[in-house]
């Protein structure tokens, strides 16, 4: 079958699927909404951007605040369906923004994580491999532990952590032009390493801020808002869009640098792209999330085995599976046990990776 | 098409290549032979861009490889790989698909299959088209490979080692289709280990030692020339193969150094089998008298030893008679071989040396009634040098 038909038709029953979870997911909850309503008031909630405009924001320190212009979007929201009021605001203002931004975050990690394991040509590879997750915990452990101002100040600080642990450790690994995956795999570890013990003595440091700080680092989609959605997506879809584009070079990359080369692959600059890409892509998922393993490992994986290793395939099935399990996984976060979706990701990937192992389909891969 | 003027490269301060010129047309079928580690593999590299040289200038058409983004030298050349591993399991159909990459945009994820096809279908790899490459054998894989640079649509093709995986009948068969395609008028440059397939299929060879080459030509003037021994450190004779009617090149052992000489008198197999025991335990062997086209006289002639032939059926004349006698003279010790009766020439020999009668091999009926004269009778190999021993002077 050819590629272009294959992908359409997987991506359109993951995305079915994504519908179908997101849905289901918003029924669930302190209160049950039944089917008809939630369809309603989802459908009330959908909004497309219709206009831009600024307005000012404050950013400040320790209590001296300045004045700074901010991106003000204006939405137009094409259904206005019958849902009643109590319901409308559960559904838009509470179960919503959690549940798309659960979606959106999945989506970033599975897409980050397909991309790792093809640059890497190794299935153990997910996306915090180049130390986004380790730079991305300093920004916004320090944060909580010496608190400033500022919107999103956590978000934007876990963000420019995470894309300078990332840069520092493209720098690291290159030399003369030229970046080779293995001494990037071995500085990102040491990168990792390093940062880990930053966060360590951070969380010492944090104090009141002790408990915050941890259920940030075990990941944690609890004070998700319609902001957080506003920053992630754009930035995820556009980015998802690159890696996409670069498919192709990625399935020959896999035959190695060499061969790539041969094949008229540009391949520092190929490397340099897909290392950005994903790294932002990731920021951008952690930034909002937390820490949340296991999706970027295994979702790619299993597609794998599905779908095949062409990733003009593995990459959209990748972002929207991981999408449809962190919905599920945060479902169960939320309705279940309250605890941090990290904690159920891992969880329940952990016993599932185990289960590929003993199948010995891992090593097929 | 391929053209390199004074080619230098240096990987981590070691010099790999020095001076290296050369080029190849299309429709021209070139070796490049050379021991391991000659620089024959950094050369192709050099040439599909991968590395860049030192100093001197590598010509695709007359365009520096150097100036061409690597997305337009791809589409010229075409390079087979020693190996590819393939880190996730694509099939077959999928890797040659890869050799499409040059030719199409990024963006543009429509399938070749026409070019595709064809190129499985040349490379008689259609069948394996749904298999992992990963379970293909390295035979398959190779041909595989070579479907991906078909792909390619290129004007010219490196091959790396392109033989050094498979068994003798996937040699034939890949380094034959080369030969094809060269015929179709394109250019190949292939790095060959096997001398001998070297010389079967190829319009010229280069022989690289050093990084420099040393020999270029028609196969059968590299494979006789000095530096070829030199180049790869060992003795080597040359044959020809009767099957193929193509050079033929046997490495020799190193063998031990002997003062001594010994004459053969008699062809045939059990004569050969004497002159490739006598040469390999050191000694210097002269033949004579056998007819010509004797498997002795060419094994002697092949090793570069002196040998007396005289034409089939025929006694030796007074002048061949008078050579023998001298080589025979000349020689420590003097071995008659061959089966049953003694062989003709020997009565060229006159009855002054000390004689071995030699029956080697499984030819003819076990001898032997004595000829006189003879001191000693052997068997084998092992007692055929020991008599010889016993008969040198000290």
């Amino acid at each position: 079958m050819r590629i272009v038909v294959r992908t359409a038709l997987w991506s359109g029953a993951l995305f079915a699927a994504l519908v179908g979870t997101v849905l289901a997911s918003t029924m669930v909850g302190s209160v049950n909404l039944d089917p008809w309503t939630v369809t309603r008031a989802v459908l009330n909630t959908l909004a497309y951007p219709s206009g831009v405009g600024m307005e000012s924001g404050q950013v400040g320190v320790e209590g001296r605040a300045i004045q700074v212009p901010v991106p003000d979007v204006s939405y137009t929201r094409p259904f206005a369906l019958d849902v009643g009021q109590t319901e409308q605001t559960i559904v838009q203002k509470i179960r919503l923004p959690r549940i798309v931004l659960g979606a959106v975050v999945g989506f970033a990690l599975g897409t980050a994580g397909a991309v790792m394991q093809g640059f890497f040509r190794n299935p153990m590879a997910d996306p915090s491999i180049i130390g986004v997750s380790s730079g991305a915990a300093v920004g916004a452990v320090a944060t909580i532990a010496f608190p400033v101002t500022m919107p999103f100040g956590l978000q934007t600080a876990a963000f420019v952590g995470a894309v300078l642990a990332a840069f520092g450790v493209y720098f690291v690994a290159s030399e003369n032009g030229r970046t080779p995956v293995a001494t990037l795999l071995l500085a990102g570890l040491a990168v990792q390493t390093f940062l880990g013990a930053l966060v360590s003595y951070l969380l010492l440091q944090a104090g009141e801020g002790l408990e915050e700080a941890i259920l940030w680092l075990m990941g944690n989609l609890r004070y998700s808002t319609w902001g957080h959605v506003e920053a992630t997506l754009p930035l995820s879809v556009l980015l998802f869009a690159v890696l996409l584009a670069y498919a192709r070079d990625l399935n020959v990359m896999l035959l190695g640098e060499e061969d790539a080369l041969a094949l008229g692959i540009e391949v520092e600059r190929t490397k340099r792209l897909l290392l950005a890409a994903t790294a932002l892509i990731t920021a951008a998922a952690v930034a909002v999330a937390g820490i949340i393993g296991f999706v970027g490992l295994i979702i790619p994986h299993v597609m794998r085995l599905v779908v095949g290793p062409d990733h003009r395939i593995l990459i959209p099935t990748s972002a929207l599976a991981g999408a449809t399990f962190l919905v599920l996984a945060d479902t169960v976060a939320r309705a279940g046990t309250a605890m941090p979706v990290g904690i159920v990701t891992a969880a329940v990937g952990a016993p599932f990776f185990l289960f590929l192992l003993r199948r010995r389909e891992v090593h097929a891969l | 098409m391929i053209r390199l003027d004074g080619v230098a490269l240096s990987l981590g301060g070691t010099a790999v290549l020095e001076d290296v010129s050369l080029s190849v047309e299309r429709g021209e079928f070139v070796a490049l032979i050379g021991p391991n580690g000659a620089g024959k593999t950094s050369l192709l590299r050099t040439i599909n861009g991968i590395l860049e040289p030192d100093a001197g200038a590598v010509d695709l058409d007359g365009d520096r490889v150097a100036d061409l983004s690597s997305k337009a030298v791809s589409r010229r050349v075409a390079t087979v790989p020693q190996d590819t591993h393939v880190g996730f399991s694509f099939t077959a159909e999928q890797l040659v698909e890869m050799g499409r990459t040059p030719h199409r945009s990024r963006l543009d994820w429509r399938d070749d299959e026409g070019t595709v096809e064809a190129a499985m279908e040349r490379t008689e790899t259609l069948g394996l088209r749904e298999r992992s490459v990963d379970s293909l054998s390295g035979g398959e894989r190779q041909r595989v490979l070579l479907a991906r640079a078909l792909a390619q649509e290129p004007d010219a093709l490196l091959l790396d080692e392109p033989t050094s995986s498979l068994d003798i009948n996937h040699q034939v068969q890949v380094l034959g289709l080369v030969a094809d395609l060269v015929r179709e008028g394109r250019a190949a440059l292939a790095a060959i280990h096997d001398l001998d397939l070297a010389a079967r299929f190829c319009d010229r060879l280069l022989l690289l030692s050093d990084g420099r080459i040393r020999a270029r030509g028609p196969p059968e003037q590299v494979l006789a020339d000095e530096s070829l021994a030199d180049a790869f450190g060992t003795e080597t004779a040359v044959s020809r193969n009767h099957v193929t009617g193509t050079p033929r090149v046997a490495a020799l052992e190193e063998r031990p150094e002997h003062s001594g000489t010994v004459h053969v008198v008699g062809g045939g197999a059990g004569g050969a089998a004497a002159v490739r025991a006598l040469w390999r335990a050191g000694y210097e062997v002269t033949v004579g008298p056998v007819s010509g086209g004797d498997v002795a006289a060419s094994v002697a002639t092949n090793l570069g030893q002196q040998t007396v032939t005289v034409p089939a059926f025929e006694g030796p004349d007074r002048r061949e008679r008078e050579r023998v006698r001298e080589l025979a003279r000349a020689a420590d010790a003097l071995v008659v071989a061959g089966p049953g009766e003694t062989p003709a020439g020997a009565a060229a020999i006159g009855d002054e040396e000390t004689r071995i009668r030699a029956h080697l091999g499984e030819t003819g009926p076990r001898a032997a009634r004595g000829d006189g004269g003879e001191t000693a009778r052997v068997e084998s190999e092992a007692e055929l040098l020991a008599a010889v021993r016993d008969a040198l002077p000290d």
